[in-house]
C-alpha cells in the first residue's frame, strides 16, 4: 500500500468507525421509521387498487421507502461528520494531512455507501418475509442504488462544506432534502398527481431514483429507466463537480 | 543546504486587516527557533499557512524545499504541527486517535512501538485507551502533541505548547522538546512565557502587528539591551537623588529597579551619588536584561512572565 493509499484508507475506516460507533443512530433507527412508514400506509391503503398490474400497494411502496431512507441517511452520514468535525474543530487533523482532494471525497463518499448498504439491506432483509420482491433487473437496481447514495452523499460533503453550524444543515435537511424525499412518488405513483404536481415531480431527481428503484424490482415503472439513469447519473456528476471544484479550491475550508 | 522553513514574502489579510505584511525568514535545520509576540500578532496565522489551514493572500513558504501548497503533500509529511486550540475529536480514544492520525500520513504498525512511546514519555499510558472526551485538558495538550508527531517528521512547530499547563508537565515538555531537538529535529515554538523561550530557542523571531520586529540568536537579542538593572532597597525615610529619579524604572514591593545605560550611567556614578546626599542603602541587587525587558522595548507590551 502506497503513502496516499493508506491515507485514504484510514480516512474511509475513521468515517465507518464513526458511524459504527452509534449504530442505534444511525442505522437502527432509520430502519425503524421507514418500517413504521410501511406498516401505516399499508395498512391504510390497503384494497386500493394496485398501481402496476400484479404489484400491490405494499410491494409498490418497499423500494420507494428504501430508497427513501438511502437518500436521507447518505445525506446524513457525509453532512453531520464534517460540520462535527467542523464545529468541535478537530477538522484541522485531516487539513493538515497529506490528503488530497480525491482522497477526501472518495472516503467520505464511499463511507456514506457503506452506511446506506447497511440500511437498505436490513430493511429488505426485515421486510422480505411478508412481502414479495421480484428482482427484475440487478444491474438497475445496483446502478440506481449507487448513484442516488453516491450523489446524496456528495450534496451532503458540499452542505458540510458550506454550512458553519449544526443549524445550517438541519435547514438543509428539513426544507430541501425531507420534502423532496416526500414529494418523488414514494407513496404514489405520479400519474395520480394533478397535472401541475405531476410536471413538478419530473424536475425532482429524487424522482428518478426511487422509480428508478421500483423499475429494477418490478420492471415497470412512471418513466423508462434510461431515462430515471440519465437524470441519476447527471445529478451525480454534477454535484461531484460541485463538490471537487469546493474541495480543490478550499472554497469555505480555508481562511 | 536547504532551510527547514523558508518563508518568502507572506501576507494575509482579512477584510481590512493585515494579519502578516509580507514576512520573510528562514529556520536552518536542526534549530530550536522561538516565535514570540504578543496576542494577535500573527504567530498562529504563519503557523496556519504553513499547515495548509489558511490560504496566504501573498508569498509562498517551503519545508526542506518543499512547497507548502504546490507540493503539499511532501512538505506535510515532513511537518508537525501543534495547534493552539484544545481541539479533539470525541469519538475516539486515545490511541486509536493517534493510530488514525498516524494513518492519515501513510504510517501502518510500524509506528505502533514508537506511539506507545510517546504516550508513556508524556504520561499518557494509564488513559490510552479513555475516550478523548474524558481527558483533563492539560491530557488532550499531550494527545496533541502526540499526534503532531506520530509520523516522526523532522520539523515540529508547537503553537503554545505550555499554555495552561502546570509546572510538572511544563518540565516534561521542555524535557520532551530538547530530546527531540537533541535528536536532529528543528523545533519551532511559539510562547508568552518569555522564560521558557529564553531558556529553550536558540534564536528567537520577535513578531509584533504582523511584522518581523527582530531576528537573531538569543545572545544577540540579550546582548543588544544596551541596559543593565540596579535595584536599590533605600532604608527608611532615604530618598533617592534628584539625578537618579528619572532612572527608575519600575517599584518592586519597595525597591525601586534603575534603568542604567551602559554607555551613560556606570554604576560607580550612580554610587557616587548616593554617597554624596548621604542616602542609606539596605540591599543591593543587579540583574541583566531578560527577553521581558527586550520584548516589551520592541513591541511596547508585556509579555507573560512564567510561574
Ligand atoms: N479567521 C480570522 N478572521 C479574521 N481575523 C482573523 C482570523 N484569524 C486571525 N485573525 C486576526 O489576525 C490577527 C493575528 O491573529 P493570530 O491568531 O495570528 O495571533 P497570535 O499571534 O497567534 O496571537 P495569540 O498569542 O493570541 O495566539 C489578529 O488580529 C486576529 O484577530
Ligand atoms: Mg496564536
Amino acid at each position: 500500500m502506497t503513502p496516499n493509499q493508506r491515507g485514504f484508507y484510514t480516512l474511509l475506516k475513521k468515517e465507518v468507525m464513526r458511524f459504527w460507533a452509534v449504530l442505534g443512530q444511525t442505522v437502527t433507527a432509520p430502519v425503524i421509521t421507514a418500517l413504521l412508514y410501511l406498516l401505516v400506509f399499508a395498512q391504510a391503503m390497503k384494497g386500493r387498487a394496485e398501481i402496476y398490474p400484479g404489484v400491490s400497494y405494499t410491494e409498490f411502496l418497499v423500494p420507494g421507502l428504501v430508497m427513501m431512507t438511502v437518500i436521507q441517511n447518505a445525506f446524513a452520514n457525509t453532512s453531520s461528520s464534517l460540520i462535527q468535525s467542523k464545529v468541535m474543530g478537530n477538522l484541522v487533523f485531516l487539513q493538515m494531512a497529506p490528503l488530497g482532494p480525491w482522497e477526501w471525497f472518495f472516503a467520505y463518499i464511499l463511507a456514506a455507501l457503506v452506511r446506506t448498504l447497511i440500511v437498505a439491506s436490513a430493511m429488505l432483509v426485515v421486510v422480505l418475509p411478508f412481502v414479495h420482491l421480484p428482482i427484475h433487473q440487478p444491474l438497475a437496481l445496483i446502478a440506481i442504488f449507487v448513484l442516488t447514495s453516491g450523489s446524496l452523499a456528495v450534496l451532503g460533503l458540499i452542505a458540510g462544506i458550506v454550512a458553519q453550524k449544526f443549524d445550517h444543515i438541519a435547514a438543509f435537511t428539513n426544507f430541501l432534502i425531507t420534502p423532496m424525499s416526500f414529494l418523488s412518488g414514494v407513496f404514489y405513483s405520479v400519474h395520480a398527481l394533478p397535472p401541475f404536481w405531476y410536471k413538478a415531480s419530473h424536475f425532482n431527481p429524487f424522482f428518478y431514483m426511487i422509480d428508478g428503484f421500483r423499475f429494477g424490482f418490478f420492471g415497470v415503472s412512471d418513466v423508462s429507466i434510461w431515462h430515471s439513469l440519465m437524470w441519476t447519473a447527471g445529478f451525480f456528476a454534477v454535484m461531484t463537480a460541485i463538490c471537487l471544484w469546493m474541495l480543490i479550491t478550499g472554497y469555505k475550508m480555508k481562511k | 543546504m536547504t532551510a527547514a522553513l523558508t518563508i518568502s514574502g507572506v501576507r494575509k489579510t482579512y477584510g481590512k486587516l493585515e494579519a502578516l505584511k509580507g514576512v520573510e525568514f528562514q529556520i536552518q535545520r536542526g534549530e530550536f527557533f522561538g516565535l514570540l509576540g504578543p496576542n494577535g500578532a500573527g504567530k498562529s496565522t504563519l503557523i496556519n499557512i504553513i499547515a495548509g489551514l489558511v490560504q496566504a493572500s501573498a508569498g509562498n513558504i517551503s519545508v526542506l524545499g518543499h512547497d507548502t501548497v504546490s507540493d503539499f503533500r511532501t512538505a506535510r509529511r515532513l511537518l508537525g504541527i501543534v495547534p493552539q486550540e484544545l481541539v479533539f475529536d470525541p469519538f475516539f480514544n486515545v490511541t486509536d486517535m493517534l493510530r488514525i492520525q498516524a494513518g492519515y500520513y501513510g504510517c501502518g504498525e510500524e509506528v505502533w512501538p514508537w506511539i506507545d512511546e510517546m504516550l508513556q514519555r508524556l504520561d499518557l499510558w494509564e488513559k490510552r485507551k479513555v475516550s478523548m472526551r474524558a481527558l483533563s485538558g492539560g491530557m488532550k495538550r499531550r494527545v496533541l502533541i502526540a499526534q503532531a508527531l506520530v509520523h516522526k517528521p523532522p520539523v515540529v512547530i508547537l503553537d503554545e505548547p505550555t499554555a495552561g499547563v502546570d509546572v510538572e508537565l511544563r518540565r516534561t515538555l521542555w524535557t520532551f522538546m530538547r530530546d527531540l531537538h537533541s535528536k536532529g529535529t528543528t523545533v519551532v515554538l511559539t510562547t508568552h512565557y518569555l522564560e521558557e523561550a529564553q531558556e529553550m530557542c536558540e534564536r528567537i523571531a520577535i513578531i509584533d502587528k504582523g511584522e518581523i520586529k527582530a531576528l537573531e540568536t538569543t545572545q544577540q537579542l540579550l546582548a543588544r539591551h544596551p541596559f543593565r538593572f540596579l535595584r536599590l532597597k533605600l532604608a527608611e525615610g532615604a530618598v533617592l537623588p534628584v539625578e537618579l529619579q528619572p532612572l527608575v524604572a519600575a517599584n518592586i514591593n519597595g525597591s525601586l529597579e534603575l534603568k542604567l545605560e551602559t554607555s551613560k550611567n556606570s554604576f560607580s556614578s550612580v554610587f557616587a551619588l548616593l554617597r554624596r546626599d548621604g542616602v542609606a542603602i539596605e540591599d543591593v541587587q543587579t540583574r541583566d536584561p531578560d527577553l521581558e525587558d527586550i520584548f516589551v522595548e520592541l513591541t511596547g507590551r508585556k509579555g507573560e512572565v512564567a510561574a
